[in-house]
């Protein structure tokens, strides 16, 4: 179970909110809310007061390199820091399953499209399995297809045990995958009906 | 040794050759007249006044004195490296990193040189310390300015791809790695490149300097070779410690990431 009690993020009141393993909740509110900004601080990119704790294991206790092993963030825009495609991917797995040719390991980084990157981001992130998943509109450049595509990983790495917290603007994602909802209204983060 | 002394009437009339200078700013509409005289006559004066300084210094002999004035000249070079910032580190940091960087390797190499190679005796000879010290401070500003803006600029516009390496499980040093070994090269290939041309293209001022007071051509070259190592020394040392403490306040102990700890640009 991943815990967030009392956490401190700009803009918003202080955050607690609890998710189980195997769950996922989606998160919306209009854009500059803090909906990245509360993503980023449970991943510890940010300073950001509080607890958060993972299956017993607290953020503070470990080491922010090791943290991020177990919590992944997922960026809404992801960087690159090779020149080649396939410095960031260890195999191809993933990324055919979402809808990349093979000889995209080639490809430099400068070619693809925002839908791409995020596939890419997507894939990498997932390859060593991180406990909990946030993800930070992971579909908004995607078509149907590939969106589907990306549901199916979220929803296999769910019934493998991952915690998904789930940034999206879209409400029907939110119905297909995820089993609570959150809304960010006036700094403040309430429970919805799905 | 023979050299020939100059008149100030010699430099009356080589100063009268800055009116070319004058002649073109006016022609082309440069618009920098004013401040073409304001850089001569800055010029002037403040070489006249080290003239004295070093003969005052020169006379006493002293220890502190010439301390006392290689601070004086590093806390000009670090402020020179600062000017040159485009987007400083806040608080102490702006100033304290490339100063003591260039304080720690400068003043090393220089003991090395004095006690160990060129040995004048006192050790701290000021007509030696000095000159060489203010060779060695000058190179390795060069490097340490344009190692650090070379690494600043390189990881504000690279933030989304060193995060995504930090959000990855990546330490500090892992997602630093590329934007660090561009700045350590960007600040020693001007050393590199000036030993390379030294001879052929340039004939480096200190040798000239020798040559025109007379020391023999050969001995000179020895003097030049010994301070290009000197310079290569401090340079490597300086560029270093200034780009790894940036590497190191640019980030914290949590692995993260902290261009909250730089100006904002255009400041």
């Amino acid at each position: 179970m991943l815990r967030v009690e009392n956490l401190m993020v700009r803009g918003l009141v202080p955050v607690s909110f609890s998710l189980d393993a195997g769950t996922c909740v989606a998160v919306r509110g209009a854009s500059g809310s803090g909906k990245s900004l509360l993503l980023r601080a449970i991943a510890d990119l940010d300073d950001a007061p509080g607890r958060v704790v993972l299956d017993g294991v607290e953020r503070s206790s470990v080491a922010g390199n090791e943290w991020r092993r177990m919590v992944r963030y997922f960026q809404a825009e992801p960087g690159f820091w090779a020149a080649k495609l396939g410095t960031h991917l260890t195999d191809t797995t993933l990324i055919s399953r979402l809808g990349l040719p093979n000889d995209a390991m080639d490809w430099g980084v400068e070619r693809l499209s925002t839908g791409e990157k995020q596939r890419v981001s997507l894939a990498r992130g997932l390859a060593d399995k991180p406990s909990v998943l946030l993800l930070d509109e992971p579909t908004s450049g995607l078509d149907a297809d590939a969106t589907l595509a990306v549901e199916t990983l979220i929803t296999e790495a769910m019934s493998e045990g991952a915690h998904v917290l789930l940034v999206s603007h879209d409400l029907e994602q939110g119905r297909r995958i995820a089993s609570r909802a959150l809304h960010i209204v006036d700094g403040k983060m309430e429970e919805e009906a799905l | 040794m023979n050299y020939i002394v100059l008149t100030y009437w010699d430099l009356a009339l080589a100063a009268s050759l800055i009116f070319v200078n004058g002649a073109v700013s006016l022609a082309f509409r440069l618009g920098i007249g004013k401040h073409l005289i304001i850089s001569a006559l800055r010029m002037c004066v403040q070489l006249g006044l080290i003239g004295f300084v070093l003969k005052f210094i020169f006379a006493q002999g002293s220890f502190w004195w010439t301390a006392g004035l290689g601070l004086v000249m590093v806390l000009l070079a670090g402020r020179e490296i600062f000017a040159r910032q485009s987007r400083p580190f806040i608080g102490p940091w702006t100033y304290g990193l490339g100063t003591m960087s260039m304080m720690f390797a400068a003043t090393f190499v220089l003991v090395f040189a004095l006690a160990g190679l060129v040995k004048p005796d006192p050790w701290y000879a000021p007509r030696y310390a000095l000159p060489l010290f203010g060779m060695l401070l000058g190179n390795t500003m060069t490097g340490i300015s344009l190692g650090l803006e070379t690494l600043i600029s390189t990881v504000t516009r690279s933030r989304a791809a060193i995060e995504a390496r930090i959000a990855l499980g990546a330490t500090r040093w892992q997602a630093m790695n590329e934007p660090m070994q561009g700045a350590l090269r960007a600040g020693l290939i001007p050393i590199i490149n000036a030993m390379a041309a030294s001879g052929i293209v340039s004939l480096p001022g200190m040798m000239t300097g020798q040559i025109l007071a007379g020391v023999e051509p050969v001995e000179a070259v020895k003097y030049q070779v010994l301070i290009m190592f000197l310079i290569g020394g401090t340079t490597a040392l300086g560029v270093l410690l200034a780009v790894g403490g940036a590497c190191w306040r640019l980030t914290d102990t949590r692995h993260r990431l902290r261009l909250d700890r730089l100006h904002d640009a255009n400041i």
